[in-house]
């Protein structure tokens, strides 16, 4: 594994841990998200199954581009109503995602509690959301995009420079 | 004045002529073909290298929509759409609003033509009375008000018995009948052929039989009436054999197909475009191959525009609501000629097809 | 004269699906992804809030021109739990072009700044002209026009099939009863070959099936025993009593006796055939209660999935196509 992944997700799963969350349930979002909640999953011991959410029906620029044609079903293989949950994404950018993801996760009940977990807490925020872990920050610009991705079973990061749209 | 037109390539089926040759009119009147008189001096020469020369078009099949629907059309706007397209003679249908079933309907619409003064209009009285057909049109008092022949238009009459009385006696005064061969029965409210598109589309189909049938029936009432026949509009190949057999026994009955039967089927009415909606139906490539060939041999003797033209949003409706029929007066002749440029007609065909049959038919003198 | 034997209207020009007419001329790509994205909201009914904010501030009109309470419900159902304001106007219409034409109707209530119409209609086409004269970023889903097509019935049943039979390349699937009438029927077989089902046939009497019904890519059987032979899917068609009229059929009883589907001619069909029907279902004329209601039956679920279907038929209408920013 990339070291600079390997040591954020270890710095990550020491928060999570330490943490003193009354029976938490883990939620990953979809894609890069559920790798890293594996691997807290893995690392961390948790009662219950991990949970996943893919949140592309949720999201706020569907109008302008669309579904994803490989939208994943969520499943959340427990009920989450007055439960704390530990949502993990893997790149905290404009807050969109999450604003999405909670509504999501409200349309199945009314958890205790939701905190954020992130791997990579980057700059560009958009909306008032914060992490509550983090497994490292950097400073981007807006022409940047931090992508995870994951080749062989490996997980690396890369920075991106893109294009205007 | 008198002109001279020189170089131009004349078709006159009438009188053999097929050749570049020149032409000498006088005081609107032709007066030589080929050599001038000697002392014919011509006011003015014109030069038709290159083009074509033959008699005005005769189309035995156009609704002009006046009176009745003038919203749509009028005498004045489609003669002179006739006259800028080769077309000096019409012959309309009767079932203008009212129906042409009275001298003064016929003086009416002549008048108007010559006020028009464009090109003449010959208009065919109605056969039954309020072409219900019931009841028989003093079809002779009609005769002698200037119609030149008597149809029921687009509705059959289903009556076997009233039809023959009708040839019968039509036959005795010599007026053409002209009729529109289908069994009304198997019509029924059919908008398309019967055949893949008709399936695909899921639209009231028309099958060929309704024409076979139709035609069966008037040629056997033909040939035991005396009547001279005109059968209007064939759309099936089927339908020329059958009249094939009838004219080897030397019956008098021809036939006239409308040009875009000729040239389109039943596909191009692609993603249901009203425009292609007429009737009888656009049929099978083969029935378009069927009709062609049977215009070369002269079983079809007459092409004619079916000329009907319609105001926009009667076409904007869903198919079988839409209305019937397509504009062809300004494009009967490029229509026509270009299966010559395909070479899928002789030149002579197209254009006694257009011009001596039709004519002899009504019985125009000067063809 | 050209020839045009593809269905344009429902593309844009770059070649996205804009509207939902035909099934006519889509390709497997876009039925497979309809399929999988409405796999993915068939849960959706279950969760407490059983919304998403796809269609949020958009307006879906009904538009029925044809009575149909069960078909309307579930588009109805399907914009709701997409968030879209949905209206239902059950219109009447002449059939003559006197008086307010269909297209004067939708340019009305499109002037009222509607998104999305579902229409339905008894005349073939109607859903290709509305939308051939309405603005391009208005959609039309047809729901039914004539005997032409009823797409989404199609996709909801296709979808019915996968859940139970996984590879449509080797089903065979037999459709039995009033094809002529059927526009049902005419989606079905389209989307089933543009699937790539094994086979199809057809099964009724001669007056009931179409001219050239071959064309189509169908076999023809005249009698159950041989359509239903080593039979997958059986479907049946609704007999409206009124072809009885018409004399297309002689009596109720000959054709229940040659072409209903009782116990004794699902035994025809293979062993673990299942049984469909688009409803509404005439008992006793051409299926048996006992089969209806029975094992075999996915008539219920068929209901069932259609709402997720024409959920995410009118979500893939809906999207845009823009590159993304956020990932």
């Amino acid at each position: 594994m990339d070291n600079t992944v390997s040591n954020a997700i270890d710095h990550l799963a020491e928060q999570v841990s330490s943490s003193t969350i009354d029976e938490p349930l883990l939620i990953g979002i979809h894609t890069g998200g559920v790798w890293i909640a594996e691997i807290l999953h893995r690392k961390i011991s948790f009662n219950e199954e991990l949970g996943t959410l893919d949140i592309s029906f949720y999201r706020d620029d569907f109008s302008r581009v669309g579904l994803n044609p490989q939208v994943k079903a969520s499943t959340l293989p427990f009920a989450i109503e007055d439960r704390n949950i530990i949502l993990i994404d893997d790149v905290l950018y404009t807050g969109r995602t999450i604003r999405a993801a909670l509504n999501e996760i409200f349309s199945y009940g009314r958890p205790a509690s939701v905190q954020l977990g992130v791997l990579i807490k980057r700059t560009g925020r958009e909306l008032p959301i914060q992490p509550d872990f983090t497994g490292m920050e950097l400073d981007l610009g807006s022409h940047q995009q931090a992508k995870l991705y994951q080749h062989d079973g490996i997980l690396g990061f890369g920075v991106d420079e893109v294009t205007a749209t | 004045m008198d002109i001279s037109i020189q170089d131009g390539h004349m078709i006159d089926p009438a009188n053999g002529i097929n050749q570049v040759i020149d032409i000498h009119v006088s005081q609107n009147r032709i007066r030589a073909i080929g050599e001038p008189h000697q002392e014919f001096k011509p006011e003015r020469v014109i030069n038709a290298k290159g083009c074509y020369i033959f008699p005005g078009i005769v189309d035995l099949c156009a609704r002009l929509r006046e009176p009745g629907e003038e919203h749509k059309a009028t005498i004045l706007s489609e003669t002179r759409a006739a006259a800028s397209a080769g077309i000096t003679s019409l012959v309309c249908p009767p079932d203008t609003l009212p129906i042409i079933e009275t001298p003064g309907m016929v003086h009416m619409i002549q008048d108007r033509a010559n006020a028009a003064g464009f090109c003449d209009i010959y208009p065919l009285g109605a056969l039954t009375v309020g072409l219900e057909g019931e009841k028989l049109t003093d079809m002779a008092t009609l005769l002698d008000a200037g119609c030149v022949g008597v149809s029921n238009a687009l509705k059959p009459v289903e009556n076997s018995l009233l039809m023959r009385r009708a040839m019968q006696y039509a036959s005795t005064y010599d007026i053409p009948v002209f009729l529109a061969s289908w069994d009304s029965w198997l019509q029924g409210n059919g908008v398309v052929h019967e055949g893949t598109i008709s399936t695909q589309l899921g639209l009231p189909a028309i099958p060929e039989a309704a024409e076979t049938v139709g035609i069966a029936r008037d040629i056997a009432l033909v040939e035991t009436s005396g009547a001279s026949a005109h059968i209007n509009l064939l759309s099936c190949e089927r339908s020329v054999f059958r009249l094939g057999e009838a004219r080897q026994r030397q019956l008098p009955i021809s036939a006239s197909v409308a040009v875009h039967n000729l040239l389109c089927t039943e596909s191009d009415i692609g993603e249901f475009n009203t425009l292609f909606k007429v009737i009888p139906p656009l049929r099978t490539k083969q029935d378009q191959q069927g009709l062609i060939e049977g215009t070369e041999r002269g079983d079809i003797s007459v092409i004619c525009s079916d000329h009907q033209p319609h105001s926009l949003d009667s076409k904007l409706a869903p198919f079988s609501e839409a209305a019937t029929g397509i504009a062809g007066l300004d494009t009967l002749l490029t229509l026509a000629w270009s299966l010559v440029n395909n070479r899928q007609l002789k030149a002579e065909t197209v254009i006694a097809a257009l011009t001596v049959n039709p004519a002899r038919i009504v019985g125009l003198g000067s063809y | 004269m050209s020839k045009r034997t593809d269905f344009p209207v429902q593309f844009d020009q770059n070649g996205k699906l804009r509207h939902f007419l035909t099934i006519q001329g889509l390709s497997e790509e876009i039925l497979t992804g309809i399929l999988d994205i409405a796999h993915s909201f068939i849960d959706f009914g279950k969760r407490e809030i059983k919304k998403i904010p796809l269609m949020r501030g958009k307006t879906m009109v009904n538009l029925f021109f044809e009575p149909s309470t069960r078909t309307r419900t579930t588009f109805e159902i399907a914009a709701k739990r997409l968030s879209a304001d949905v209206v239902n106007m059950n219109a009447t219409r002449m059939s003559t072009s006197k008086g307010e034409s269909i297209l004067d109707t939708v340019k009305t209530l499109e002037a009222m700044h509607t998104d999305m119409f579902v229409v339905r209609d008894r005349a073939s086409g109607s859903a290709q002209l509305i939308a051939s004269h309405l603005p391009g970023h208005v959609r039309v889903i047809n729901a039914g026009d004539g005997r032409h097509e009823h797409p989404t019935q199609a996709m909801l049943d296709v979808f019915t099939i996968r859940q139970h039979k996984q590879d449509f390349s080797r089903l065979r699937i037999a459709i039995v009863g009033d094809i002529l009438h059927s526009r049902v029927a005419r989606s079905q077989i389209h989307a089933l070959n543009i699937l790539g089902a094994r086979e199809i046939r057809v099964i009724g009497p001669r007056t009931l099936i179409p001219t050239d019904i071959e064309a189509m890519g169908v076999g023809y059987a005249n009698n159950m025993k041989d359509g239903l032979e080593d039979v997958d899917v059986v479907i049946m068609l609704r007999i409206q009593r009124e072809r009885m009229d018409g004399q297309l059929i002689p009596s109720e009883q000959e054709y229940f006796a040659r072409y209903g589907l009782t116990e004794e001619t699902l035994k025809f069909a293979r062993p673990d055939a299942m049984v469909m029907h688009p409803g509404p279902i005439n008992r006793g004329l051409e299926i048996s209660s006992s089969v209806a209601d029975g094992s075999r039956s996915v008539i219920l679920d068929q209901i069932t999935n259609g709402i997720a279907v024409r959920m995410s038929i009118m979500a893939h209408l809906m999207g845009g196509q823009e590159k993304s920013k956020w990932t």
